[in-house]
C-alpha cells in the first residue's frame, strides 16, 4: 500500500513538473511553429524574424496591460493580457503589414531566391528587436495578474492526502485551450472558407491560381493576419507563463524551427506534432529526476546526484540537436513534409 | 467573322521576337489545332490571346469585341479559360475543391456547372474527395479541363493537352476534348501529336518561326504533300 502511494506521488511529481509545463510550452511552441509554416508555405520563406515579432506583439500587449490596469479596467481572476489580446493583435498585423509593404513586397515583386528573402527576414529581425529594447527595453517584465493557481499544491495535498502537491496554474490550462481553440480555427479556416482554400490553392500553384483569378495581394494580406495573430497570441501565452524578456524571445526561434523541421516543413499538422516532440524533450531532459527515483526505487538504489541529464543552462542546444538528428534520419519531418 | 480571333500578332519575350504577325482563329461548336515545330511560337499565341503577354502588333477579339487591352482575369470573365500544359491543378486539394477555385470569381452556386463537369467526366465524381495529385495522368487532365470549365467558358485555350501521356490516355483525352466541343464550347489547343490533333480538328494552323506557313480544315492539311512532308513525317 504503501508503495503504492509511492508511485502516485512519483507520477504526481513528474505531472507536476514535466507533464503540465511541457504541454503548455508545447502549446505556445505549436502556435509560433504554425505561424512559421503558413508564412513559408504562401509566402515561400523561412521567417527568422518569428521570435522578434513574439517579442513585438507581446509588448504591445504588456503596453496596453499597465493601460489597463492604470485605468482600473481589470477582472479579477483573469490575466488583464488576455483582454487586450485583440488590441495587440491590430497593432503587430499593422506593423508585420508595414515591413511586408517596406521589404518583402519588393522581393516578391523582383521574384527573388527564397534564400534573398531569408536574409531580408534577418534584417526584419534586428530591426524588430531594436525596436522592442527601445521602447520596453531588455529587462525582463511580469505582466501576469488575476488569479495565478486553479489549485495550488497545498490545496493538492491536503484534498488527496498525498505528500507531493500538484499545482495547476491559470496560465496552463489558459495555453491549452486558447491553443487547441486557435489551431481549430486555423484548420476550419484553411480548410472550410473560400479565402482559407484560396491561401492552399496558391500555396499549391501560384500560377494555376492567378489564372483562377485568386487575387495574390490578398493572399498575402491574411497570411500575414494570421500568422500575427498566432504571434501576438503565443507572445501573450508565452509571457503570461514565465514572463517577458526580448532575449529570451528573440531565442525563441530555434526551438519553433526545430518543430517546424521535426514536424515536416509546410505541414500544419506537422509543425504542431513537432511543437510537443520539442518541448517535451527539452522538459524531460532537463528535468532533475533525483525525487522521483526516490519513491520509485527501493532505498539501497536512491540516487546520490540530482540525476538531470542536462543542465537548464544548456536546453536550447536540445532543439539543435533534435534538428541535426531529423535532418539525418529523416529529413521529411514526421509528417513528410518538404526537404529543404 | 469568327467567334475568338487573333489577328496579325506581333509579340517578344523581352527583346526576343517570338511571333511575326500570326492569325488564328476558331468558332463555337469547333475545336481548331496550331501545330508546327518546337519554337514557333505555338504557345505563345495562347498567351497572347489570354493576356499573359502582351502584344506589340495585332489585336484579339472575342465575339467582335476587341479584348486586347483587358487583364487576364477579365478575359477570363468575359468567357475564356485556359488549360496550362504542366502543374495544370492543385495537387494537395481534392478534386473538388479544384473545381471550386476554377470557379473562384463566381459568387452564384456551383452545383449545376459541377454536375456538368461530372457528368462529362463520370470518374471524377466518384473521385472527387481524393487529392487531385493522387490521381493519374488521363485523371489529373480531366481536373484540369474541370477545373477551367467552372467559369462557364465559351473557348477554351488548352496547351498541350496530351504531353507526356501514353497513347491510350493520349486517345482517353483526346476523346474528352472531342465531348467539351459538341458541347457547344469553342476548343482551340496546341498539340505536339501532329498526325492525331489534326484527324480530330476542325481546323488547323500551321507555324513556322511565329508566321502561319498553311491553314484549312484538318483533313486539308493532312492531304497537303507539303504539310506531309514538313510535319506529319512523310
Amino acid at each position: 500500500m504503501e508503495y503504492l502511494t509511492d508511485i502516485i506521488n512519483a507520477f504526481v511529481l513528474l505531472t507536476n513538473f514535466v507533464l503540465l509545463p511541457a504541454l503548455s510550452y508545447g502549446s505556445q511552441l505549436a502556435l509560433g511553429a504554425l505561424a512559421v509554416t503558413l508564412v513559408y508555405s504562401i509566402l515561400r520563406f523561412s521567417n527568422f524574424a518569428q521570435g522578434d515579432s513574439m517579442a513585438f506583439g507581446t509588448m504591445i500587449a504588456i503596453l496596453f496591460t499597465w493601460f489597463f490596469q492604470q485605468q482600473g479596467w481589470v477582472i479579477s481572476g483573469i490575466p488583464t493580457a488576455l483582454f487586450v489580446i485583440p488590441f495587440a493583435i491590430i497593432v503587430t498585423a499593422s506593423y508585420i503589414l508595414l515591413t511586408d509593404k517596406f521589404v518583402y513586397k519588393y522581393y516578391r515583386k523582383t521574384n527573388a531566391k527564397p534564400i534573398t528573402i531569408v536574409m531580408a527576414s534577418i534584417g526584419v529581425m534586428f530591426i524588430t528587436g531594436g525596436i522592442v529594447r527601445l521602447i520596453i527595453g531588455p529587462k525582463q517584465h511580469f505582466f501576469s495578474d488575476g488569479a495565478r493557481f486553479i489549485f495550488n499544491a497545498r490545496e493538492f495535498k491536503v484534498f488527496t492526502g498525498l505528500s507531493e502537491g500538484l499545482a495547476f496554474k491559470t496560465s496552463h490550462l489558459l495555453t491549452v485551450t486558447i491553443a487547441v481553440l486557435l489551431v481549430w480555427f486555423v484548420f476550419y479556416f484553411l480548410q472550410k472558407t473560400k479565402t482559407g482554400k484560396a491561401m492552399r490553392a496558391f500555396s499549391d500553384n501560384k500560377d494555376l491560381a492567378l489564372l483562377s483569378g485568386i487575387d495574390p495581394d490578398k493572399v498575402v494580406r491574411v497570411t500575414w493576419i494570421l500568422a500575427a495573430s498566432l504571434t501576438t497570441i503565443a507572445g501573450v501565452l508565452f509571457g503570461i507563463d514565465k514572463g517577458f524578456m526580448a532575449q529570451q524571445y528573440h531565442l525563441l526561434l530555434l526551438p519553433i524551427f526545430a518543430s517546424v523541421i521535426v514536424g515536416g516543413i509546410g505541414s500544419p499538422l506537422g509543425a504542431i506534432a513537432g511543437a510537443f516532440v520539442v518541448s517535451f524533450s527539452e522538459v524531460l531532459l532537463t528535468y532533475a529526476y533525483k525525487k522521483f527515483l526516490i519513491y520509485l526505487l527501493p532505498q539501497s538504489l536512491e540516487p546520490n546526484s540530482l540525476v538531470q541529464l542536462i543542465g537548464t543552462e544548456y536546453k536550447y542546444a536540445i532543439s539543435f540537436v533534435i534538428l541535426v538528428i531529423v535532418l539525418l534520419l529523416r529529413p521529411t519531418g514526421i509528417f513528410k513534409g518538404k526537404v529543404l | 467573322m469568327a467567334y475568338l480571333e487573333g489577328n496579325n500578332l506581333v509579340a517578344a519575350y523581352g527583346v526576343v521576337p517570338i511571333l511575326h504577325g500570326c492569325s488564328v482563329e476558331v468558332n463555337k461548336g469547333e475545336l481548331a489545332v496550331i501545330v508546327g515545330p518546337n519554337g514557333a511560337g505555338k504557345s505563345t499565341v495562347m498567351k497572347v490571346l489570354l493576356g499573359l503577354l502582351e502584344s506589340s502588333e495585332g489585336s484579339v477579339l472575342l465575339d467582335g469585341q476587341d479584348i486586347g487591352s483587358l487583364s487576364t482575369q477579365q478575359r477570363i470573365t468575359l468567357g475564356l479559360a485556359f488549360v496550362p500544359q504542366n502543374n495544370n491543378t492543385f495537387p494537395s486539394m481534392t478534386v473538388e475543391e479544384n473545381l471550386e477555385m476554377g470557379a473562384f470569381l463566381r459568387d452564384d452556386s456551383l452545383k449545376h456547372t459541377m454536375d456538368e463537369v461530372y457528368s462529362l467526366f463520370p470518374i471524377l465524381f466518384e473521385k472527387r474527395r481524393q487529392m487531385a495529385g493522387e490521381l493519374s495522368g488521363g485523371q489529373r487532365q480531366q481536373v484540369a479541363f474541370g477545373r477551367a470549365m467552372m467559369t462557364r467558358p465559351s473557348v477554351m485555350l488548352l496547351d498541350e493537352p496530351t504531353a507526356g501521356v501514353s497513347p491510350i490516355i493520349m486517345d482517353e483525352i483526346f476523346g474528352n476534348i472531342i465531348d467539351l466541343k459538341s458541347s457547344g464550347k469553342a476548343v482551340l489547343m496546341v498539340e505536339q501529336n501532329a498526325q492525331q490533333a489534326l484527324n480530330i480538328a476542325d481546323k488547323g494552323f500551321v507555324l513556322v518561326s511565329g508566321r502561319n506557313e498553311h491553314t484549312g480544315s484538318g483533313q486539308e492539311l493532312i492531304n497537303d504533300p507539303a504539310v506531309r512532308k514538313q510535319f506529319l513525317g512523310g
